[in-house]
Parts: structure tokens; C-alpha cells; sequence
């Protein structure tokens, strides 16, 4: 064989103006979206030195295990913010990732036809919906009549109903990623289709569903409106679920928009909380996601 | 649970042609009873399958003959993947998908009343066309995962159970020291199917149909599944689907030729013993198909 003749290799090489700017545009293109992701992180990484410059000089032993203190009398903590936050979340988690889990696998596994469409389209609402508008649903459902006054359990709920659309996406999401011929391979062994899904479908998906849970529960971990109109807040170490309960974007709203210093800088500090709690969350689901389960 | 034990003499000697008269009933050779050769494993009769509206296989009639090769050859979109899949239920897995006619397994028909098709794969097992272990199981786990998961195993039998199946799998001097360990997904794709394979064989099937088991294969790969196909069918009734008409003539001892025409409906042209299939075909587009005129 002979080699390519000079004549054949020369278009490879030579840089005729058309192909100049094919590669400008490229290189441009490439730069422009380099350019957009990096913002994107800065603004990320702007929010936490700014919230953790600020809120750094708030924390300290007390700030973790006290309970707020009446303006004016230095000290104090959020711990019952933290733990009512803790609370509240266990609740949604224990109402809505069955829920929500149940809702993915019948929409993945089992649901043909208008009522599967039904279901999804109703998935998207809810997932649209202002938690403003949970919170008023949850307010005049559990506090106005079956409480009688603001709870805990209230804002659980509300909780629950903000993961449910998120949990059904991502586990749905993952559950489709599960190759089809790993579920014949498992019907064509004469396994039932609801242990398929129990014993192959979900631990194969099983980093998804983990990520997608946490996912939801920080989410909800950080909402605030429904939790104004459901738990209310409370100054005071309760687990009641019946009665209020303190959570952390509560105690940030409140402390945010009060007039005092030493509040705001309270804000800050349980913002800071806030976030290494959800981004310990993360860091746990990641752990937990990509740990083997072999024993 | 399908009747195993059904006598050899309940057994129809001849299939009906199929009603578009484009195929030829089986030769009486697959049923040599005078010879002391026990009736077919499997009758087809009249079967026709459809995904959603479209029609992909009509009026196919042939017949399995037990602890023999059954080769279905034919192009692509002949149907010979879907005529397989209704041979242990697994067609109607697809969405949409359905069959209809007569599948006789041991005399019952695996489409009659009250057949749970479960119990049916049981009995009438699969392998399918790209190798697909459980990817988050040991060698072990996916060799005995049937069994685990059907219910109603001792785990201290299945570690024996699962050492036969891989000897018979020809899998075992090559995994023997990694077995516990070593998950499914780690193994070279060739050893991945005979892993597939031994994970079929636990269960312990009458019949193993094997869907182009080795079109993901290179050749000294298949070449080793060839061989094993040669040593299962003293114990197992085989029929495989293949593109490869080599493979056929080396592995089957039965053939069955299908096409799909101008309304790409699959239908069976031609079935009968092998040598006389690819030696002396009756039918013109038999001979065409197998010298390369086409497909």
C-alpha cells in the first residue's frame, strides 16, 4: 500500500479560513459553557463562605444544646430547632418515601394505561405546587380541625407531601435505568414479577432510590412556609407532636427579621447548621450509595 | 404446576399444518415412537403472537422433540425470537404484547385455562441473548438466585446445587476458587452466558430455550457454548434461535426455518431434521435462505 500522496494529505492540514472559524466558534462555544458552569458553582461556593463567615461567630457548645433565650439575655442555642427539624423530617420520611416509592414502582413496574397517566400528571402538580399552598391545605386539614391548634404532626405532614413528587421522580427515574433484561432474566427463572422487583429491580437501583430520598428529605428539610402555618415554632425543648415544634428555617425566619444584632447573627449561625446537617445528609446518602452490600 | 409425567401416548403424532398452507407439518421422524423414542416435549400448534396491533408470528405448527437440539433459523424480523419467548410465556412480559394457539408442554397447554406462567418458566427455562447476571450478586447468588428466590430452597443444599450447575455449565474449574467472592458482573462475556446458563440449569428445567445465546460472543466463546449445548441435551430438551446457520447445522438435530414476507408476519416455511434441512430443503426459499440468495 502506498502512503497517502501529498496531494491527499495536504486539505488535513492546510487552515483555509472556513476551517479557522469552525474552530473559533468551537473554541468560543467551549469557553462560553465553561464560563456558565463556573458561575454556577461560584454562586454555590459565594453561599457557603458567606454563610459560614457569618455565622461562625454564633456557634459554639451552647448554641448546640441550648434553647433560645428571650431577646436581651445574652447566650442561648437552637437545639430545639434542631431537634424538632430531625423530628419533622423522620415524620415525612416515615409517611412519604413509602408513598412515594410505592407511587415510582407502580409507575415503572405496573401502570399502563389512563390511570398510570393520571398518576403522573398528578405527580407533576403536586410537585408544582407552592409549599405555601401545602402549608394552607396541611394549616386547615390538621390544625384547624382535627388538632384544633398548631402541631408538629401538622407540619410533618406537610413535609411528606413536599418529598412525595421528588422521592416518585428520582426513584422512578432510577428504576428505568434498570436494564429490561435483567427483570426477564428473573421472570424467565420462574421468580414471581413482585419479587423481581423486591429482589432485583430495587437493589440494583438501590444508589438511585438512596440519593433520591435524601434528596427529597433535604429539600423539605429546608422549607419554611408550610412549617409557619403548621408547627409554628417553639422557644421551648418539646417532641409533642401534638403540640408546636421548633424547626431550623422557623428559627432563621424569625431571627432573621428581628431588629437585633445578636439575633441576626443567630440567623447566620443556624443557616450554617442547616446547611451541614442537609450536606451531611449527602455526604451519608453518597457513603451509603456507593458502599457494596455485601456483608 | 404443569403435569411433568403426562404419558407419551396422549401425544398427537402429527401437528396441524398451519392454515396459510406455507408450512409443512413436522415429519413423523420427530416422533419415532416405533423406535422407542418418547413423544415431542413440546407441541406448537397453531401460534400466532402480535405486539400491540401488529401481527409477528402466524399460524406456526411444529414440535420439540426431548434431549434434542431445535434450531429456529431465519433473517431478522422473522419472528423467531418472538415464537421462542411464547414458549415459556415469556412474549406477553413485552407491554402490549400477546399470544394465542395452542402451546402443548407434556401434553398441557401452557395457554389453557388456569396456567400460572410462573410455574411454566419454571419448567420450560431461558437464556437470553446478551449474557445478564444479576450485577449485585456473587457467582454464587446468581447461580442459585432462582431457587433463592422461587421460595422453598435449603440454604445448605444450595451451595451443592450451585457447584453442579456450574460443572455442568463447563464454568466451574474456571471460577472455583472465586465463586463466593467474585461477583457475576466481573466475569468476561463468555463466561458471563455460561454463567446464565448454570443459573438456568439450577432450577432445574425440562427445557432450556436459548435466544441467539451467542451473538454477543466472539468466536472461541461460542465455540465453548456450542460444545456445552452438545453435552446439556442429555439431560435437557434444547431449542435455540440463531442468525448463524453454521451454528445451526453444527449444534441442532432438528431445524425450523421461518420468514416473514411482504406483510412481515413471521411464518414457518420449513421444519425438519437438520441434514435434511440444509442438505436436501423442499422448499425453494429454504435453499435460497441457507446458500446466502438472501438474508
Amino acid at each position: 500500500m502506498a502512503g497517502l500522496a501529498p496531494s491527499v494529505a495536504a486539505p488535513f492540514t492546510r487552515s483555509s479560513p472556513h476551517v479557522r472559524r469552525r474552530q473559533l466558534v468551537d473554541a468560543l462555544a467551549t469557553g462560553i459553557m465553561t464560563l456558565c458552569a463556573a458561575a454556577a458553582v461560584l454562586v454555590l461556593l459565594l453561599i457557603l463562605i458567606f454563610v459560614t463567615l457569618n455565622g461562625l461567630p454564633a456557634l459554639n457548645l451552647a448554641f448546640f444544646i441550648e434553647r433560645p433565650l428571650p431577646q436581651g439575655e445574652a447566650g442561648g442555642g437552637v437545639a430545639p430547632a434542631i431537634l424538632g427539624t430531625i423530628e419533622m423530617l423522620a415524620v415525612a420520611a416515615i409517611i412519604g418515601v413509602p408513598i412515594g416509592m410505592s407511587t415510582a414502582i407502580y409507575l415503572t413496574e405496573y401502570g399502563r394505561g389512563p390511570f398510570a397517566r393520571l398518576v403522573s400528571f398528578l405527580i407533576d402538580l403536586i410537585a408544582g405546587l407552592p409549599s405555601i399552598v401545602i402549608g394552607v391545605f396541611v394549616w386547615a386539614w390538621l390544625v384547624r380541625h382535627v388538632v384544633g391548634h398548631y402541631n408538629g404532626f401538622a407540619g410533618g405532614v406537610a413535609l411528606a407531601i413536599i418529598m412525595i413528587p421528588i422521592v416518585t421522580r428520582t426513584v422512578e427515574e432510577t428504576l428505568r435505568l434498570v436494564p429490561d433484561p435483567l427483570r426477564e432474566a428473573s421472570l424467565g427463572l420462574g421468580i414471581a414479577r413482585w419479587k423481581t422487583i423486591l429482589k432485583i429491580v430495587l437493589p440494583t437501583a438501590r444508589a438511585g432510590i438512596i440519593t433520591g430520598v435524601v434528596l427529597s428529605i433535604a429539600r423539605a428539610g429546608g422549607e419554611t412556609a408550610p412549617l409557619l402555618l403548621t408547627a409554628l415554632g417553639n422557644q421551648f425543648f418539646s417532641v409533642d407532636l401534638l403540640q408546636p415544634v421548633a424547626a431550623l428555617p422557623v428559627q432563621i425566619y424569625n431571627y432573621a427579621r428581628s431588629p437585633y444584632e445578636d439575633w441576626q447573627v443567630k440567623a447566620w449561625g443556624a443557616a450554617l447548621i442547616l446547611i451541614m446537617l442537609i450536606g451531611s445528609l449527602s455526604l451519608l446518602s453518597r457513603w451509603a450509595a456507593t458502599r457494596r452490600l455485601g456483608k | 404446576m404443569i403435569a411433568r409425567d403426562t404419558p407419551s401416548d396422549a401425544q398427537p403424532k402429527t401437528t396441524t399444518p398451519p392454515p396459510t398452507g406455507l408450512g409443512q407439518a413436522p415429519p413423523a421422524a420427530a416422533v419415532d415412537e416405533a423406535n422407542g423414542v418418547p413423544g415431542p416435549s413440546i407441541v406448537v400448534r397453531d401460534l400466532n403472537a402480535w405486539y400491540g396491533a401488529r401481527q409477528a408470528v402466524a399460524g406456526v405448527g411444529l414440535q420439540i422433540a426431548p434431549r434434542q437440539v431445535t434450531a429456529i433459523i431465519g433473517p431478522s424480523g422473522c419472528g423467531k425470537s418472538t415464537l421462542i419467548r411464547c414458549l415459556n410465556r415469556m412474549h406477553e412480559v413485552t407491554p402490549t404484547a400477546r399470544a394465542a394457539g395452542s402451546v402443548e408442554l407434556n401434553g398441557v397447554n401452557i395457554y389453557g385455562e388456569g396456567v400460572d406462567p410462573v410455574q411454566v418458566r419454571r419448567v420450560v427455562g431461558m437464556v437470553f441473548q446478551k449474557p445478564n447476571p444479576f450485577p449485585m450478586m456473587t457467582i454464587f447468588e446468581n447461580v442459585v438466585a432462582g431457587l433463592l428466590l422461587q421460595g422453598g430452597a435449603l440454604r445448605r443444599e444450595l451451595e451443592e446445587i450451585a457447584e453442579q450447575a456450574l460443572r455442568q455449565a463447563a464454568l466451574w474449574d474456571e471460577v472455583k476458587d472465586v465463586w463466593r467472592k467474585a461477583s457475576g458482573a466481573s466475569l468476561s462475556g463468555g463466561q458471563q452466558q455460561r454463567l446464565c446458563i448454570a443459573r438456568t440449569l439450577a432450577v432445574r428445567p425440562e427445557v432450556i430455550l436459548m435466544d441467539e445465546p451467542c451473538s454477543a460472543l466472539d468466536p472461541i466463546a461460542t465455540y465453548r457454548i456450542e460444545e456445552l449445548i452438545g453435552q446439556l441435551k442429555r439431560d435437557f430438551t434444547i431449542a435455540i434461535v440463531t442468525h448463524n446457520m453454521q451454528q445451526a447445522s453444527r449444534v441442532s438435530d432438528f431445524t425450523a426455518f421461518m420468514l416473514a414476507e411482504e406483510d412481515h408476519i413471521g411464518r414457518l416455511v420449513e421444519f425438519g431434521p437438520t441434514s435434511n434441512i440444509f442438505t436436501n430443503p423442499t422448499e425453494r426459499r429454504t435453499e435460497d435462505y441457507i446458500t446466502g440468495r438472501f438474508g
